[in-house]
């Protein structure tokens, strides 16, 4: 059966065909629609876990018993899933077990470009990288023959491109090869204490150098010979501007990344006058090419930066492109959080009251824009509690009050609760905010421990963050309703004088949030033309209802938008003049 | 079938219905035979920020973006958005856009001004322009959130892709309680010349 799917569906279609029992995962942009659509395959059992690390510890604990699991999540995930990983590598699988990791080279919804493929080479497991949606469900068929056959976890590889294309996918049966689960001992294979180490570390090895050589008859691995001037060596999605921008180029299109297939590489060399690599971020095919002593023009051409269009590779290769010229400079359309978004008071306080805030990964993120400009610091999922305990370490007292970490429910569940227990330990004189908007919403809107609900709309516990807060040692916790400007400040400004750890959690629903009953919005507010003095206060919070409407000659007035708004009331708290009400 | 592959971008804000409107085009372009590609970044796009989505169909499609300069047509959902990618049409390339100007935040808090005569200077750069006016049209239709369908009904008429095929997509994307809004939509905005 023909459909269109994207990278992330096909994926998935691919894990369901190949007998996968257990899919798992924790969201991040661009990989989370693949769990989205492993829900629709009843026969895999689907869950978010609360971080990567997890998410790979659930596989890897499915595979040991026999089923064949499938875990994904962004480039950054496997940071924080790598501990587990290398040492998979080692032990190897029972049911075969494929881990996806989606790139996103240009951080289109990143916080950096790292290159996954460094990964494959680093933890010594074998890379797949689909050029397509077709070539994503086979792939992902083929990840788990492979990761059976060579007694490995395998790495597949997309980026946003691949993840979030969509093209024709031909959609094959689920196969016969559906593993049962049964308990099988195996201490020297699945205890990873010196003693057995040291042995899987010696058939890791052998299984690279076997897996390089299998690879050159891999049909994965093709040469498409066209004119010999000029070869080019290319992967994913690279492969694809390729075709386009040079299309009477002959291509060495690798299925495989790691390992590379050496002879393969080496016959190519010798049928081209020219070789060229084309890769996206690091010189990853390159160096190793380098290496084995070809010649090769790669990152000489082609930028370390950012993602291929068809357009940079023909800059690449010196052709010309029909660009036209410039136009005049526009203003730009950032996003923003949404009208009656919960985080808005939160920002506006902190700015009011001058807060250094150590900030994290989420909608929230977007509080660093003007006009709220309340972050000052994002390194990575669940760091701004860590990262706040560092800072009152070493600020001067009067300083130190101004430390305030704010991190969203889904990311304090992901790691920020070790950075607390540690604050809590080591005695961080810093006040924590807790976003708690009852959902993951950045990454549009999943459920996570602390929103009752599982990936597959069962009830589940609710993580209860005051108790769990209590339990872990703070003494100050305090519940806050964040559209209240004025509790905002109160609860904000006294936990800040505190010379000890305070959690301020706040208590009101995303409004994208999808399950009914939940999020309320209010009547949408209107500004009184006549009582609107012009005096700007509203548009402190940024909120996308209101708008600026210049007057000549006189100073202007606000605007609310009836269809966007959603009747949060934030604004007509601002407004000394009353001249925000409810729309009549 | 000739070998030539059609580039048509999508462009707008986020929350105007654009994935839905390429996902149709997608859908048409496979049901009439063709090998199609379709990309788009949409990780923070309900936040109301610039959307593109990219569609090209044709016998053999590689790369899933249209390169600068190839598009055969714009598809704009607002203008502002559409004027900013202008560079990726092809000289003499059609436009079709929605006559509507939504503020960006610089603009929504009196920073910036909203560029002037948006709709004039895409007309100089590219004569074959068709500005529709999706929302009241959409309107008319039943429901002033058809306007991406009205506008996709302008699209389809400059296609070269039996009526039956579009039809036929809709039905299937868009949810049953809408669809005959929709199809009406769809319509009027065909009936544009
Ligand atoms: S999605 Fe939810 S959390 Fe994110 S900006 Fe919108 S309202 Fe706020
Ligand atoms: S009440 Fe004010 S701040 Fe809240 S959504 Fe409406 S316009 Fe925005």
């Amino acid at each position: 059966m023909k459909e269109i799917l994207s990278g992330n569906e096909a994926i998935a279609r691919g894990a369901y065909e190949a007998g996968v029992k257990v899919a798992c995962a924790y969201p991040g942009t661009p990989s989370t629609e693949i769990l989205e659509n492993t829900i629709r395959y009843r026969e895999i059992d689907s869950s978010w876990a609360t971080n990567e690390k997890v998410a790979l510890e659930v596989g890897i604990g499915a595979s040991f018993v026999g089923a064949r699991s499938l875990v994904t999540m962004k480039h950054v995930g496997v940071n924080v899933a790598a501990d587990p990983l290398f040492t998979l590598s080692y032990t190897g699988v029972n049911g075969g077990l494929v881990l996806v990791c989606a790139d996103d080279p240009e951080l289109h919804s990143s916080q950096n470009e790292q290159d996954s493929r460094n990964y494959a080479k680093f933890a010594k497991v074998p890379m797949l990288e689909p050029a397509d949606s077709q070539e994503c469900l086979e792939f992902t068929k083929l990840a788990y023959e492979i990761s059976e056959k060579y007694d490995t976890p395998v790495l597949l590889r997309t980026t946003t491109r691949i993840s979030h294309s969509k093209s024709v996918v031909n959609m094959g049966e689920r196969t016969g090869a559906v593993r049962d689960a049964k308990i099988e001992k195996n201490a020297a294979k699945f205890v990873m204490l010196p003693g057995n180490a040291r042995v899987r570390h010696v058939a890791v090895e052998e299984r690279t150098v076997q897996l390089s050589k299998d690879g050159c008859g891999m049909p994965i691995n093709r040469v498409e010979m066209r004119d010999g001037k000029i070869g080019v060596i290319t992967a994913g999605i690279a492969y694809q501007h390729v075709r386009e921008a040079l299309p009477e180029a002959s291509v060495l299109k690798l299925g495989m990344v790691h390992p590379l297939p050496f002879d393969l590489i080496g016959d190519f060399a010798a049928k081209v006058e020219k070789l060229y690599v084309v890769e996206e971020l690091d010189p990853f095919i390159e160096e190793q090419v380098k290496a084995i002593g070809i010649p090769v023009i790669g990152k000489e051409i082609i930028s370390i930066c950012g993602e291929l269009t068809p357009g940079r590779v023909r800059k690449a290769f010196g052709l010309p492109e029909n660009a036209q010229s410039a136009v005049e400079k526009l203003p730009g359309r950032p996003p923003n959080m949404c009208p009656g978004c919960p985080h808005r008071g939160v920002f506006y306080t902190l700015n009011q009251l001058k807060a250094y805030v150590s900030g994290d990964i989420g909608c929230y993120t977007l509080g660093f824009m003007p006009p709220l400009s309340a972050m000052d610091t994002c390194v990575c999922m669940g760091a701004s509690i860590g990262m706040a305990t560092g800072a009152v370490k070493v600020l001067p007292p009067e300083e130190r009050k101004k430390v305030v970490a704010v991190i969203g429910d889904s990311t304090f569940l992901h790691t920020g609760i070790n950075g607390l227990m540690d604050m809590v330990y080591n005695k961080g004189a810093a006040t924590v905010i807790i976003l708690d908007n009852r959902i993951t919403a950045m990454t549009g809107r999943q459920e996570n421990p602390g929103s009752g609900h599982t990936l597959m709309n069962d009830p589940a516990n609710a993580v209860d963050f005051e108790l769990l807060c209590k339990a872990i040692g703070v003494k100050n916790v305090r519940t806050i309703n964040p559209l209240d400007l004025d509790e905002c400040r109160t609860v904000i400004s006294e936990e800040m004088e505190r010379p000890e750890t305070s959690v301020i959690i706040t208590d009101k629903p995303c409004v994208l949030i999808k399950r009914e009953g939940i999020f309320k919005a209010g009547a949408p507010l209107q500004v009184v033309d006549e009582s609107c003095t012009g005096c700007r206060a509203c548009l402190k919070i940024g909120c996308p209802a209101i708008e600026w409407v210049p007057a000549s000659g006189k100073k202007g007035k606000a605007h609310i938008d009836p269809l966007l708004c959603n009747g949060c009331d934030v604004c007509s708290q601002l407004c000394k003049f009353s001249a925000i009400q409810e729309a009549k | 079938m000739s070998d030539k592959v059609t580039n048509i971008v999508l462009v707008g804000v986020g929350g105007q219905g654009i994935l839905l409107a390429a996902e149709i085009l997608s859908e048409t372009f496979m049901l009439a035979g063709f090998d199609v590609k379709k990309s788009e970044i949409h990780g923070m796009s309900q936040r109301g920020g610039s959307v593109v989505s990219h569609v090209r169909y044709g016998k053999e499609v590689f790369s899933p973006m249209v390169p600068e300069g190839e598009g055969d047509i714009l598809f704009g959902f607002e203008l502002m958005e559409s004027y900013r990618y202008l560079s990726l049409l092809k000289p003499g390339g059609t436009v079709v856009v929605n006559d509507l100007c939504i503020a960006p935040p610089s603009v929504l808090v009196g920073q910036e001004q909203y560029p002037a005569d948006m709709a004039l200077k895409i007309q100089e750069l590219c004569p074959d322009c068709l500005l529709v006016d999706g929302q009241n049209l959409a309107i008319q239709a039943g429901n002033a959130r058809a306007a991406n369908t009205v506008l996709l009904g302008a699209v389809s008429k400059r296609l070269d892709i039996e009526e039956k095929y579009w039809i036929e997509a809709i039905e299937k994307m868009v949810p049953k309680k809408a669809l005959a809004v929709n199809l009406k939509a769809f319509e009027m905005g065909r009936g544009l010349k």
